[in-house]
């Protein structure tokens, strides 16, 4: 015989774990069989590359949640956020929202955070008719494709193109720049789409983009690169990506004697910026976001989530939340669990108060149309310098 | 800048960030030297040195020095523990299990950290005063200096354990064969314990000093480092203490120069590349010694 | 002669039946509901793990060469296979064949050089290598760069998984059991010795590499049209530990041991899924335990046709175990 003893022992213990593994599976479906909670899923980066950013946002749709369900929650049912791990990776996405969807028998469908998991996910969410809403994915082509807009896919975020031209039209009209350099973030589509557009519009306004460069997420070390870019002397450096990034990228910068102002967008939005910079190298620097927390009505969320977490929100925490009150309402407003349902009442949000604004959902693009502000840090400080409303 | 001075730039740019390689290569370079395993646990170690030293920085309120030292003899056994629990039980199995037991581990320490110190990164507290020298334009960056010189003086004394000290010599002893060390009276088992002690404790002084220069720790910091830093080991010379920092520093400056003057998106692209063509030329690294093979 | 080509069809047949039973219980399984979508996205991803497993174990397991680099072969395959489709309308079947052979032809163009060096240095390179083909990829625009390559058509089915899979599994179950794969197992054995019997090495540890990156290709063009989207992101060299520890687990050597590391892993992974926050320690957990209880792997060098029951079906001889010190160097 060539089973031993000890292969059996170890083959029954398999068996018994796949069993146990299929019927908690199992288990974890026929829960949804209760009617009185609406089933939302949460297809997030929770391990891999991106983890931060997924769970930030979940962090922030969770406190949304907690908030609507405290309050008694919609038309006398609960919410339960489902949450999905897909590892920060295009493929693990379509199949985390497969099994939201198909296992846990949710109605709707928040995240991913990154664009390209978004893009991943939407084809099943489209099949299925279940409603998503991207809160961070900023991408155009999220909600439109070949100039048609998907009819299941939404976003609680403004655009890259909205993004972009604010920060050109800001450096060249207030900074007076005539020449920049951009350096985006290779492996993010937010970042790359940013710094086109940036390109496009600074160029349109008679300035001039000298040198491009690029660099990976989770790079350390930027010197190098930022030598070249030393050697470009432009007026401004445009860096659209995140925080993590950015405070090293903005440390470097200054220790290498790069003078110029810096200029970012909503990635930028995360204490952390001035905790890994430090508040000197950060003087002299600008970025456009949703939000200045010095806001008196983003207050109540601040310390909301301050007081559940332990720590200020960042930006994907803000856009999670945001997200979370945007299905709140469109929920309330269909009356009814059917994914088709909400999915016609998000598309009818309008002049809805969250925790970082107004938000009015564009049925055209699926975008919604909200307000954007220019920061500039100043001495540890965040001074509001303009606040764009949308045309 | 002119091209002559960007290029001492980045050189400079490169030299330092070699240093860092080459300090986590050390580390690894001595357990592969040991035991043949390629300890891919090693970048978490790494990882796990740094959060010590932050948590004895911001929660335990201790100066820089102490930390390090807090952060080094935890990890130090932490390493111990890690090769009694999991590597010694496989001493006899196939290389290939150890090694996925190495990837296990790996996991397990990069998502039980994740776990309870949360994916967001965190930042080090200003515990030292960053100086930057500017010499003709050439700036140089006083805490690049300090990682250069302990790796320097870290790489002198550990070449010095090796060589002449009781321990070291039934490291190489146990390094050349355990089983005939045993014979001739060594504790094998004692000596691989404290080859993962040393090499844990130099991971953690690389993940505290690289916590304070970069200014951002996070979960999953050691997976690219240790990759680097196996990369500086094979280039090198597996086994080999200069070749690990030698090793280290070409790295560094081919991903410098790549960073540079081409892009630095084919920074990793070129860093494999002078690895492999390397190996092509030396097929055990640099400094590596050709074993014939017996028959 | 004739006896043995008899052997081999009888067997062969007996496999057919059993791969014909299975396909009808799963299609049965999958027409009639009985599984969820998830689920039948995991019995596709299954299909594809077991290609990647059994084409690595060829490589790592029969050939004795540690190559770490698998999952760059995947993304050729995928790449060349959705830049068909996708641009150029090409059909399926010439998409994964396409993808294959590119695969293959890069496992040749890299394979002469590098398989000259052995252990773990041959590990490092085939990694870098894997890194370098990931690289370019997210370096080139016309197939979306990093972000990925959008708009796949959803063309993988169960059809086309399964039976890919028993090809690829018939094919590499003889050319193991022919005289090519006779060679790749003395070379696993020692080398030296090997090359002294007059076996060309070289030709020998290249024509596994190819195969095994042939059948990789073929795979990746497979996963590409599963996802709709697809990015360098899912090449990195963690999937291609994934792969090696799907061989490991498995047994190398075993080409029922890569199926059932390919299962196991594949299933644990989806089955952990309702505990995101848990679900890597509970691998990396279950990762350790096995590699303490099974050093070996779960099936060693074994195959299911040697053992217990399944002998008498087969009328094999006795496994025939053959011990790997070598391999494992």
């Amino acid at each position: 015989m060539f089973f031993t003893k000890k292969s059996l022992r170890l083959l029954g213990v398999l068996a018994g774990a796949a069993l146990a593994g299929t019927v908690l599976a199992g288990c974890g479906g026929q829960q949804a069989g209760s009617s009185d909670t609406i089933k939302i899923g949460a297809n997030f980066e929770m391990t891999g590359n991106v983890a931060n950013y997924g769970q930030a946002t979940l962090d922030g749709l969770n406190l949304a949640i907690e908030e609507i369900n405290a309050a008694g929650g919609i038309n006398g049912k609960k919410l339960e956020v489902i949450s999905a791990d897909n590892k920060s990776e295009a493929a693990e996405a379509v199949n985390a929202a497969t099994k939201l969807i198909s296992d846990d028998n949710v109605k709707v469908i928040v995240g991913p955070a990154v664009t390209a998991n978004v893009i991943a996910e939407s084809q099943v969410a489209t099949d299925a008719k279940i409603p998503v809403i991207a809160p961070d994915a900023t991408s155009p082509d999220v909600t439109v494709e070949n100039g048609q807009v998907k009819p299941f896919i939404f976003r609680s975020c403004f655009i890259d193109p909205q993004q972009g031209s604010v920060m050109a039209k800001f450096a060249s009209e207030n900074l007076k720049a005539k020449t920049a350099v951009v350096y985006v973030d290779n492996s993010s589509d937010y970042s790359k789409s940013l710094g086109k557009v940036f390109k496009e519009q600074f160029e349109k306004a008679g300035g001039q983009v000298v040198m491009e460069q690029a660099f990976l997420a989770k790079d350390q070390d930027f010197k190098a690169t930022l030598t070249s870019i030393k050697t470009a002397n432009a007026d401004v450096l445009f860096v659209p990506a995140y925080y993590e990034e950015v405070g090293k990228i903005v440390k470097q910068a200054r220790e290498l004697g790069i003078t110029s102002p810096i200029l970012g967008t909503d990635g930028w939005d995360d204490s952390k910026v001035a905790d890994i910079a430090g508040t000197e190298a950060l003087n002299n620097t600008y970025f456009s976001t949703h939000y200045s927390d010095k806001d008196e009505s983003v207050k109540p969320f601040i310390d909301a989530f301050t007081k559940k977490y332990g720590h200020a929100p960042n930006v994907f925490a803000a856009l999670g939340y945001d997200a979370g009150k945007m299905l709140a309402e469109a929920i309330k407003n269909a009356n009814s669990d059917d994914p088709e349902k909400i999915r016609d009442a998000i598309e009818g949000i309008k002049d809805l108060k969250v925790g970082t604004g107004i938000i009015t959902m564009d049925a055209k693009t699926h975008n919604p149309i909200k307000q954007a502000v220019i920061l500039q840090n100043k001495d540890g400080d965040r001074v509001m310098i303009a606040k764009i409303m949308p045309e | 800048m002119e091209l002559g001075q960007q290029f001492l730039q980045q050189m400079v740019n490169g030299i330092s960030l070699g240093s860092i390689y080459a300090l986590i290569a050390l580390g690894y370079t001595m357990i592969y030297g040991i035991i043949k395993l390629i300890n891919f646990a090693h970048g978490d170690i790494y990882m796990v040195g740094a959060y010590i030293g932050f948590f004895a920085i911001t929660q335990a309120g201790l100066g820089i020095v102490p930390a390090l030292l807090v952060s080094l003899v935890t990890t130090g056994l932490l390493g111990m523990l890690v090769e009694k629990l999991a590597y010694k039980p496989l001493r006899h199995a196939p290389r290939l299990s150890v090694l996925i037991t190495a990837i296990g581990v790996s996991f397990f320490l990069e998502y039980t950290s994740m776990y309870f110190v949360s994916p967001t990164p965190r930042t080090f507290p200003q515990v030292m005063d960053n100086v930057a020298v500017n010499i003709g334009g050439l700036v140089i960056n006083g805490q690049q200096m300090l990682i250069l010189g302990i790796t320097f003086v870290l790489m002198v004394i550990l070449t010095y354990i090796v060589k002449f000290t009781n321990t070291g010599k039934a490291m190489r002893a146990a390094s050349f064969d355990v089983e005939t060390a045993q014979l001739m009276g060594i504790n094998s088992d004692r000596i691989i314990s404290i080859t993962f002690c040393i090499g844990s404790a130099l991971a953690a002084v690389a993940g505290v000093l690289v916590g304070i220069y970069y200014n951002s720790i996070d979960p999953l910091m050691g997976i690219m480092p240790g990759l680097k830093a196996f990369v500086a080991a094979v280039l090198g010379g597996i086994g080999i203490l200069p070749g690990a920092v030698v090793g280290g520093i070409i790295l560094g400056v081919v991903e410098a120069l790549v960073s540079g003057f081409i892009s630095s998106t084919f920074r990793d692209a070129a860093a494999f590349a002078i690895l492999i063509l390397v190996l092509l030329v030396r097929p055990t690294g640099i400094f590596g010694k050709n074993t014939k093979e017996k028959v | 002669m004739f006896k043995g080509m008899k052997y081999l069809r009888k067997n062969d047949a007996i496999m057919l039946g059993f791969a014909i039973v299975l396909f009808a219980v799963l299609q049965g399984l999958v027409t009639g509901r009985v599984l969820s979508s998830f689920w039948q996205l995991n019995v596709l991803i299954i299909g594809i793990n077991i290609i990647m497993a059994v084409s690595l174990n060829l490589i790592n397991g029969y050939t004795g060469q540690f190559s770490l680099g698998h999952a760059g072969f995947m993304a050729v395959g995928a790449y060349v296979g959705v830049v068909l489709t996708t641009n150029f309308h090409a059909p399926f079947v010439v998409a994964l064949l396409a993808g294959g052979a590119a695969a293959a032809f890069l496992g040749v163009l890299i394979g002469i050089p590098t398989l000259r060096l052995s252990g773990d240095y041959l590990a490092i390179a085939t990694l870098g290598l894997g890194e370098i083909i990931r690289i370019v990829i997210m370096n080139i625009e016309y197939v979306g760069g990093a972000a990925g390559f959008k708009g796949i058509p959803h063309l993988t089915n169960l059809a086309w998984v399964f039976w890919v899979t028993v090809i690829a599994l018939f094919f590499i179950k003889n050319f193991v059991n022919a005289q090519p794969g006779r060679a790749c197992l003395a070379i696993r054995e020692n080398e030296i010795a090997a090359e002294s019997m007059g076996v060309n090495t070289t030709k020998y540890k290249v024509m596994a590499f190819a195969i095994g990156a042939g059948f990789a290709g073929i795979a990746g063009g497979l996963f590409a049209h599963c996802f709709y989207l697809i990015s360098p992101a899912s090449f990195t060299f963690m999937a291609s530990f994934n792969y090696l520890i799907m061989v490991v687990m498995g047994g190398m050597g075993s080409i029922t041991g890569s199926i059932a590391g390919a299962f196991v892993v594949t299933f644990l992974s989806a089955a952990l899924a309702s505990w995101p926050e848990f679900r890597m320690i509970i691998y990396a957990l279950a990762l350790i335990f096995l590699m303490f209880y099974r050093p070996q792997g779960l099936f060693g060098y074994m195959e299911i046709t040697n053992m217990g029951p399944f002998r008498k079906i087969f009328g094999r001889p006795q496994a025939q175990k053959l011990k790997g010190g070598k391999a494992d160097e």
